[in-house]
C-alpha cells in the first residue's frame, strides 16, 4: 500500500453518508421550467446567445464565455427560451442575478454532438478546446473553470495528477456513487486528463477509506483498463481531507506554498466529477448539462443522490423527494460544513450543486449563543491550514486588517473546523469570511484611490501646463506689443517733426495728444469704426434672425439681440467720445495758434463723420478771422474764448463726477490742460501789455 | 609614535577623539546627500490613507494639500468621504487619540454613491467636466455629457454647478461580484447568555 501523509489539525464529526447510498442513483423528471444563472462559476459571468423566444436543443451553447476565466453555458433540455431576467440565485446572499429560463418542451432532443474516440492520439489543445466549450467548472463546490487548470503555465513541470474522490464533509455522496457507478469513466478521464498534461509520472485517485465500494469498483475498472500510472490511494478518513492543498500534502507529502498553486509544486488536482464530465465531452462531445447531487435529511421521505439538469428548480426536487415544509430546519446547499442556507427553495441547481440539504431541527439545531473565548487552543489544534483561529478571532473582533493579514488569513480554507470544535460555540468561521470580505474590499478601494490620486495628479500637471502655455502666449502677444510701440514712437518722432518744419499740421497737436495712447489716432479711429460697423452689422443680422425665429428659440435671439443693441451703443459711445476728444484738442491748438496755414482737412481720415468736419470747418473760420486781427486783440480773443471753455469743460467734468462716468478722467486732464494754457495766455498777455 | 601615545596620553586621546569624530561626521555628511528624502514622508503617508475623493469637503484644494495640512497640525477629523475608518487610520499613524468626524464639514455617508447625468436634459454646457477633479466626465460643448462610472469617487463636485440640475448622485449598486459575509452579530450588551433559562429562544423550543 502507497505511503500517504497526514495533515494538521482536522476533525471527525458525523459523517451521515448512509442515508443517502441506500438507493441507487435515481433521477427526478423533467422540470417545466429551467432555470439557468449566468454566473455558475468563479470569473465574469457568460454571455448570452439566445434571445427570448428562441427554440433551442438540448446540448445548444446558450451563453459563451466572457474571456479566459468564464465558462460557456449550454441548455440542459430541449424548449424555448422563455425569457431572459434576474431571478433568485443559490449565492450566500440571497441575491439574485440574470439568468436564462428555458421553457422545456418535454422531448429532451439533444443537439448534434461530435465525439471523438481517439482522444489518445489528439492533439492536447483540441481537447483544451472541447473542455473548455463544453463549459465545465469545478464540480466539487468551487466551480473555478477546469481548462484553466488543465493549461498549466508553461515553466511548470507536472509530475503528479491527483483525482480527488475524498469527499470529505458529512451527507455529501455524490462523489461516491458517481465512482461507484462510473468508475470506468473516472478511469478513462484519468487517462485523458493524463494525456492532455503531458503523461505526468503518476496519477493518484485519492478516496477516504470510508467509501469501499467506491474504491472496490474503481480498482476493478483499473484493471481492466490496465494503465500502470493511475493509482487508487485510499486513506484515513478526517474533514477536510478533500481542501486540494490538503489533499495534495496527503498524497504527495509536499506542501503548497501560501499564495501558489499545487501547480507550482508539480500538481494538478481535479475533482473526480470534473474528471467525468471532461471524459464525456470529448469522448462523446457532451457539453456539461447535469450533474450527481445528493438529496438529503430528515425533512425528505426519499434521501438519495440524483442526476439533475443543471437549472432544475430545487423546489421541484425536493418535492419529488417526498419534502416535509413543516419539519425543515432551513435549506443548505452545499454540505453542513462549507454549505450555505438558502433563503428560498426557489433557485435552481448550478454546476457547483453537490448536495441539498434539507435538516430538521433535530438533526441541525440552530448553533447555541456565543460565549467568551477561554484561550483553549482547541481551533489552532484543529486548523487544517496551521492558522492561529484565535488570534484571527480577536483580530477580526477588532477589524486590524493588517493583523490579520500578518496572521496569514488568506490561508484560511473557511472548513469551519475551527467554530466545530469551540467549547463557546463561537462562529469563528463567520468572522474569517466577513474579514476576507473586507480586506478584498479594502484592496478594491486602495487600488481605487491609487488611480484616482494618479488621474487627479495627472489633471493637476495638465492644467498648470496649460496656464505655463497661456501664461508664454500672453508674454509673447506683450513683447511684441512693446516692440510695435516703440517702432510706432521711432516714426512718430520722425513724422512728427517734418510737420512743424514744413507746416503747422492742425492734427499734429491731436496726435501729440493721442501719443499717451498706443495707436495713432487715424489707428484708433478706424479701429472704433470698424467695431461700430461690425456691431451694427451684428445688430442687423440678429435682429433679422430673430424675426425669422419663433418659439423657444425667439427669446434667446432676442437677449443676444439687446446685447448687440448695446454693445452697437457702446461702440457708438466710444467713437464719439474720441471723436470729441480728438475735436477738443484740434480745436485748442487751432485756437492758440499764431500760423494761418490750418487748411489739412484732408488729412482727415476721410470716413470721419459730420461733427468733426464741421468742428474742423468752425476752427478753421475763427483762425481765419484771429488772422485779421491785432496781436492783442487775436490774445485777448483767445483768453475769452479758452476761458468760457474752461467754465464748460468744469461743468461737465462736475455732471461726469455726479453721474460717475467713466471718463471722468479724460474730462479732468482735459480741463487742467486748458487751464493751464489759459494761465500761459494770461501770463502772454499780460507781458506783451506790460510791453506795450 | 608609540613614544608619543605614551608620553602624552591626553594629547593622543585628543587627537584620536578628534580624529574619529571627522572621519564619522564625514561619513554622516555624505549619507545625508547620498540618501536624502525627497518631500516630506509624512505628507506621503498620510496621503495615502485618504480616500482620495478629491471633493474639497475639508477646505482643502483635494486630498495631498490636507495630508500637508494634516501635517502641519490640523485636524484630523475633517474627511466626510473617509469617516471614521480613515480617521482612525489617520490617529494609528501619528499617535494620537482618534477624534469622531467634525460635522461641520459633512456627514459620513452609509452608501457609496456615484453622479449620473440625466441625458436628456444636459445642454452640453461643460460646466461639470470642469469642476470633476478626476476627469470622470466625459463629453464636450453642445454634446451630451456622461460620468465613466469607475472612475467616479462620488465627491459631488460636479452638482452644484449643473446649470439645468440635470446630475444626481446615485448610491452604487451591489453585486454579488462584491457582496461580503457581514461580521456575525454581537449581543448588544456585551454579556453572553449563560444561564439555561437564556436559551428558550432556541427554535426546538417553538417548533
Amino acid at each position: 500500500m502507497r505511503k500517504t501523509w497526514d495533515i494538521h489539525g482536522g476533525i471527525h464529526p458525523a459523517e451521515n453518508k448512509t442515508q443517502s447510498l441506500q438507493s441507487p442513483l435515481g433521477s427526478v423528471p423533467l422540470a417545466p421550467e429551467l432555470v439557468l444563472p449566468l454566473n455558475q462559476h468563479i470569473g465574469k459571468p457568460a454571455l448570452p446567445l439566445v434571445a427570448e423566444g428562441e427554440q433551442v436543443l438540448k446540448g445548444q451553447l446558450i451563453a459563451r464565455a466572457d474571456g479566459p476565466i468564464s465558462a460557456n453555458l449550454h441548455a440542459p433540455t430541449s424548449g424555448i427560451i422563455q425569457s431572459i431576467e434576474d431571478r433568485a440565485l443559490p449565492h450566500p446572499s440571497g441575491g439574485s442575478g440574470p439568468c436564462i429560463i428555458i421553457a422545456s418542451d418535454g422531448n429532451d432532443t439533444w443537439t448534434e454532438l461530435e465525439p471523438c474516440a481517439d482522444f489518445e492520439s489528439a492533439d492536447r489543445n483540441l481537447l483544451l478546446d472541447k473542455i473548455r466549450a463544453a463549459g465545465i467548472a469545478g464540480m466539487g463546490g468551487a466551480g473555478f473553470p477546469t481548462a484553466i487548470k488543465l493549461n498549466p503555465r508553461g515553466n511548470l513541470t507536472i509530475d503528479t495528477l491527483i483525482l480527488n474522490g475524498t469527499e470529505c464533509e458529512p451527507y455529501i455522496t455524490a462523489d461516491d456513487i458517481l465512482m461507484q457507478t462510473r468508475a470506468d469513466e473516472v478511469i478513462a478521464g484519468a487517462m485523458l486528463l493524463r494525456h492532455m498534461l503531458g503523461n505526468p509520472e503518476q496519477v493518484l485517485i485519492g478516496v477516504e477509506d470510508n467509501k469501499p465500494d467506491a474504491i472496490k469498483a474503481l480498482n476493478d475498472a483499473l484493471a481492466t483498463a490496465d494503465n500502470k500510472a493511475i493509482e487508487v490511494v485510499p486513506f484515513p478518513t478526517k474533514y477536510p481531507s478533500g481542501g486540494e492543498k490538503q489533499l495534495v500534502q496527503i498524497l504527495t507529502g509536499r506542501e503548497v506554498p501560501a499564495g501558489k498553486l499545487p501547480a507550482d509544486v508539480g500538481v494538478v488536482c481535479q475533482n473526480v466529477g470534473s474528471t467525468v464530465a471532461a471524459y464525456r465531452a470529448v469522448r462523446f462531445g457532451e457539453p456539461l448539462v447535469s450533474r450527481i447531487t445528493t438529496v438529503v435529511g430528515e425533512a425528505l421521505e426519499t434521501q438519495r443522490n440524483i442526476e439533475v439538469p443543471l437549472g432544475t428548480p430545487i423546489g421541484h426536487v425536493l418535492q419529488h423527494h417526498g419534502f416535509n415544509a413543516s419539519k425543515v430546519a432551513r435549506l443548505i446547499m452545499g454540505g453542513p460544513m462549507m454549505g450555505f442556507t438558502l433563503e428560498t427553495a426557489n433557485v435552481p441547481v448550478v454546476k457547483t450543486t453537490n448536495c441539498i440539504l434539507a435538516p430538521s431541527a433535530k438533526e441541525m439545531p440552530e448553533p447555541p449563543p456565543a460565549q467568551a473565548c477561554i484561550r483553549c487552543g482547541m481551533c489552532a489544534e484543529v486548523c487544517p491550514a496551521n492558522l492561529l483561529p484565535q488570534q484571527l478571532f480577536w483580530y477580526s473582533m477588532a477589524e486590524d486588517l493588517e493583523k490579520l493579514e500578518a496572521h496569514n488569513i488568506a490561508d484560511c480554507i473557511e472548513c469551519g473546523a475551527c467554530s466545530y470544535v469551540c467549547p463557546s460555540n463561537i462562529p469563528l468561521v463567520q468572522y474569517y469570511r466577513a474579514s476576507k470580505g473586507t480586506i478584498r474590499q479594502h484592496a478594491i478601494d486602495k487600488e481605487k484611490s491609487d488611480r484616482s490620486r494618479a488621474r487627479f495628479e495627472f489633471r493637476q500637471v495638465r492644467m498648470e501646463k496649460a496656464e505655463a502655455e497661456k501664461e508664454a502666449k500672453r508674454k509673447a502677444r506683450k513683447l511684441a506689443a512693446e516692440a510695435a510701440k516703440k517702432k510706432m514712437a521711432a516714426k512718430q518722432a520722425a513724422g512728427v517733426d517734418k510737420p512743424k518744419v514744413e507746416k503747422a499740421d492742425v492734427l499734429a497737436s491731436a496726435i501729440a495728444q493721442a501719443k499717451s495712447q498706443d495707436l495713432s489716432p487715424e489707428d484708433q479711429l478706424a479701429k472704433l469704426e470698424r467695431a461700430a460697423n461690425s456691431a451694427r452689422s451684428r445688430l442687423e443680422k440678429t435682429h433679422a434672425r430673430a424675426a425669422a425665429a419663433e418659439g423657444e428659440k425667439k427669446d434667446a435671439i432676442l437677449a443676444r439681440v439687446k446685447d448687440a443693441e448695446l454693445k452697437v451703443q457702446d461702440t457708438e459711445r466710444k467713437l464719439a467720445k474720441f471723436i470729441e476728444q480728438t475735436q477738443s484738442a484740434s480745436a485748442a491748438e487751432a485756437s492758440t495758434d499764431k500760423q494761418e496755414d490750418v487748411e489739412s482737412p484732408e488729412k482727415q481720415p476721410a470716413a470721419e463723420p459730420d461733427a468733426a468736419s464741421a468742428a474742423i470747418e468752425k476752427a478753421k473760420v475763427k483762425a481765419a478771422a484771429q488772422a485779421s486781427m491785432t496781436p492783442a486783440e487775436k490774445l485777448q480773443q483767445q483768453l475769452d474764448s479758452l476761458k468760457t471753455r474752461v467754465e464748460k469743460a468744469r461743468a461737465r467734468l462736475e455732471k461726469a463726477e455726479a453721474d460717475n462716468d467713466e471718463n471722468v478722467e479724460a474730462f479732468r486732464t482735459g480741463l487742467e490742460k486748458m487751464q493751464a494754457k489759459y494761465e500761459k495766455l494770461t501770463l502772454e498777455q499780460t507781458n506783451s501789455q506790460n510791453d506795450g | 609614535m608609540i613614544e608619543l601615545i605614551s608620553q602624552h596620553p591626553i594629547v593622543a586621546a585628543l587627537i584620536a577623539m578628534v580624529g574619529l569624530s571627522l572621519i564619522f561626521g564625514a561619513v554622516l555628511g555624505f549619507a545625508a546627500v547620498k540618501f536624502k528624502v525627497e518631500g516630506d514622508p509624512i505628507v506621503e503617508q498620510i496621503d495615502a490613507l485618504l480616500p482620495q475623493t478629491q471633493c474639497g469637503q475639508c477646505g482643502h484644494p483635494g486630498c495631498k494639500p490636507y495630508a500637508q495640512g494634516i501635517a502641519n497640525g490640523e485636524p484630523i477629523n475633517k474627511c466626510p468621504p473617509g469617516g471614521q475608518v480613515t480617521i482612525n487610520a489617520i490617529a494609528d499613524l501619528l499617535d494620537v487619540e482618534a477624534p469622531t468626524l467634525d460635522e461641520e464639514h459633512g456627514e459620513e455617508s452609509e452608501v457609496q454613491t456615484v453622479a449620473y447625468i440625466r441625458e436628456d436634459e444636459c445642454i452640453g454646457c461643460t460646466k461639470c467636466i470642469q469642476a470633476c477633479p478626476m476627469d470622470a466626465i466625459l463629453g464636450a460643448a453642445k454634446q451630451m455629457h456622461t460620468v465613466i462610472i469607475d472612475e467616479c469617487t462620488g465627491c459631488d463636485l460636479c452638482v452644484e454647478p449643473c446649470p439645468v440640475d440635470c446630475i444626481d448622485m446615485v448610491p452604487v449598486e451591489s453585486t454579488l461580484g462584491d457582496w461580503k459575509w457581514d461580521l456575525p452579530p454581537r449581543s448588544e450588551n456585551g454579556t453572553t447568555d449563560i444561564i439555561a433559562s437564556d436559551k428558550v429562544q432556541l427554535p426546538e423550543a417553538h417548533s
